[in-house]
């Protein structure tokens, strides 16, 4: 697995504040997010990123403008680490007009296409096709463009996980199949979905250039995920990298989780990767408690101003929706 | 206009070949389509023309090439997956139904999907159950979704040249017997819009609907019933969704009577759904019951006889024709 202490130079202040407020803006935003949903004013279902949080976080600090990606159910985490508004996710979770989706698509499908990313998407796996598509897209616009598509261990036996991560080999697409691997596809334990759960052999078996890391280590995510985009940018894609992670609770908010092991849970929490964000900002940039307080109360008023923002939107009516049906 | 005789496969051929030289975002994938110029020979000519990014073959794939092209779709390409037959298309539908029809309400309208999916259907020389089918209803159950049929290489071109250029998942579904059918097709640009039905025959008794290769089925019943003095009016709605509603009241209004045929199975069938349109719009101003001419509810079987049995003939259009026009009991009636 790579590691942090692989980086061959010492990153910078910017770089790690960087990382840090991604990951903190991603924990505010489901932990309060779930309070939300408890006081009834989010409806539907709510994927909770928690304890993954270093998976989005290091994978699009490594990505640039123009790059591409698609994201699962399980989506905020991505939108806010691709730069997403916070104001316009909110105003979408709370059914409103000024949502990133007027409220039609809600949580599993919140999408922004101006700005690459091709959305959260309600079925499990259907990332991957769609991420090779834009990578198959770009490649005859002869763009150099990226796509990542972040997949998960329950979406690596789909049928399309192979089709599509072949299609992208054979014809050596820019394109990263980041598997999230969280060990339980909703509440089915990984040893139970396949025999062999190291899933970047997947990507091995069929000449694909794979990679494994500790999904917690925001750090160990990013510098496998440069090398990825360098592979693709030299036109030697696609990469697959298989990030080892676990969620901090069950499947969706109604979900208590209690087939996750409590040991099992305590072991990961004790490697929060939000915390591994905060220390590495400390420790290797020597940033001060206050100065860190001071980011997280940012993150947590933008976060109040989004609310705010979404309680005072308009609401959606039924006669813009039936103008919008016409010619369907 | 001036005009030239095309085959079918060669008016799609061209409607092709001119987007791909007018759009470099439009490119081509599917089973056997480069290098051997596909299996009804469509795309033949095609990767000398515009190279090996633009036009691909693909792996024996359904649902990751169908979704690989959804995906192109929505990035701003203008893809083509040619599927071999509408029976393997059956692996590609979530990507179709759950990815490409809903993508743009679920993104508020702003993410659109001009995808187009190329494929071909119907009963055609004992292909068997898993070859022979008429899909079309599946499609046209699901909102998002635009379902053109073709039944003339005229319709063939201008409706493909449409579907690449407007903004919607397109179901381009092609008939295996019509690709060695000729017929002229208009010199210089030549683009069919969506939604604009067309009377493949003029008429005053009764009003015949048909699509796909059922067009040129109903056209010789036309022709044989015009030997008994029955003037029969073809419409052919060209696209299922959007449909040409507006033709079909019309015409039923003139005629009074209605008959639709189709390919498909009756079962939950887009005649059946045609008909409760015609009965509310034209009710009472009908002289007889709408009849549907449908194939049997149940799979096409390979014998060719119980093939030819499974679907209509033309036979049964006739037959029903005059059903709506009560010749037989007028007939008796003289007696």
């Amino acid at each position: 697995m790579g590691t942090a202490a692989s980086l061959q130079n010492a990153p910078s202040r910017e770089f790690l504040e960087k990382l840090f407020r991604t990951a903190f803006k991603i924990r505010v935003f489901e932990s309060e997010g779930i309070k939300l949903y408890r006081q009834g004013l989010i409806r539907g279902y709510f994927h909770p990123y928690l304890g993954q949080e270093g998976i989005a976080t290091g994978v699009c600090a490594a990505l640039s403008e123009g790059d591409y990606i698609a994201s699962t159910h399980r989506g905020h985490g991505h939108c806010i680490a691709w730069g997403a508004d916070v104001r316009k996710m909110v105003a979408e979770l709370l059914q409103k007009e000024t949502g990133y989706c007027r409220g039609y698509g809600g949580s599993m499908h919140i999408a922004d296409i101006s700005k690459g990313n091709l959305g959260a998407n309600g079925i499990v796996g259907a990332g991957t096709p769609l991420g090779v598509g834009a990578a198959l897209a770009n490649q005859v616009k002869g763009s150099d463009a990226v796509t990542v598509t972040f997949s998960t261990d329950g979406a690596s036996n789909n049928g399309t996980f192979l089709e599509s991560l072949n299609l992208a080999a054979i014809w050596n697409l820019n394109y990263i199949l980041v598997v999230e691997n969280n060990q339980y596809a909703v509440s089915t334990r990984i040893e139970e979905s396949t025999r062999d759960t190291d899933l970047y052999k997947r990507g091995l078996a069929i000449g694909v250039e794979s990679h494994q890391v500790d999904g917690n280590d925001p750090l160990a995510v990013h510098a496998v995920m440069e090398q990825a985009v360098a592979t693709c940018r030299a036109g030697k894609g696609p990469v697959l990298i298989e990030a080892k992670t676990y969620r901090h609770m069950g499947h969706h908010v109604n979900d208590p989780g209690k087939y996750m092991p409590e040991d099992e849970l305590a072991y990961y929490k004790a490697r929060d990767p939000v915390d591994r964000a905060r220390n590495a900002l400390k420790e290797m940039a020597g940033v001060s408690d206050d100065e860190i307080a001071a980011i997280e109360a940012e993150i947590a008023a933008e976060f109040a101003d989004a609310v705010e923002f979404s309680k005072n939107s308009p609401e959606v009516t039924p006669e813009s929706f039936r103008e919008f049906a016409v010619g369907y | 206009m001036a005009t030239r005789e095309l085959m079918y496969r060669e008016a799609l051929r061209e409607a092709i070949d001119e987007e791909m030289a007018a759009n470099p975002t439009v490119f081509i994938i599917g089973e056997g389509i480069a290098e051997r110029g596909g299996s009804y020979k469509v795309t033949e000519g095609l990767l000398a023309k515009y190279g090996p990014k633009r036009v691909r073959d693909t792996p024996i794939a359904e649902a990751g090439m169908i979704g690989v092209g959804v995906g192109a779709a929505i990035a701003g390409a203008r893809p083509i997956v040619e599927i071999l037959y509408v029976d393997f298309a059956m692996l590609g539908m979530d990507m179709i139904v759950n990815q490409a029809a809903k993508f743009r309400l679920m993104t508020g309208g702003d993410g659109r999907v001009p995808f187009i999916m190329r494929t071909q259907g119907g009963t055609g020389g004992g292909v068997a159950a898993q070859h022979s089918q008429s899909l079309e209803a599946l499609f046209y159950h699901i909102p998002g979704l635009r379902v053109v049929m073709p039944s003339t290489p005229s319709d063939a071109k201008g409706l493909l040249k449409y579907a690449l250029r407007q903004e919607d998942p397109v179901m381009f579904l092609e008939h295996k017997h019509l690709y060695m059918t000729k017929g002229p097709v208009p010199d210089g640009e030549h683009v069919v819009p969506f939604g604009v039905g067309d009377i493949k025959r003029e008429g005053s008794d009764v009003t015949v609907i048909a699509w796909s290769n059922m067009i040129p089925r109903t056209l010789e019943a036309a022709e044989a019933l015009a030997a008994e003095g029955i003037s029969v009016e073809v419409i052919d709605p060209r696209t299922l969704v959007p449909l040409d509603r507006d033709m079909i009241i019309k015409s039923v209004l003139k005629t009074r009577r209605c008959v639709i045929v189709q390919e498909a199975n009756r079962r939950g069938g887009v005649a059946s759904d045609i008909a409760s349109i015609v009965q509310e719009e034209c009710f009472y101003e009908m002289d007889a019951p709408v009849e549907i001419v449908a194939g049997m509810d149940i799979p096409v079987p390979f014998n060719l006889t119980l093939e030819k049995a499974s679907v209509p003939q033309k036979e049964d259009v006739v037959a029903a024709v005059k059903r709506v026009l009560h010749v037989q009991s007028l007939a008796a009636a003289a007696e």
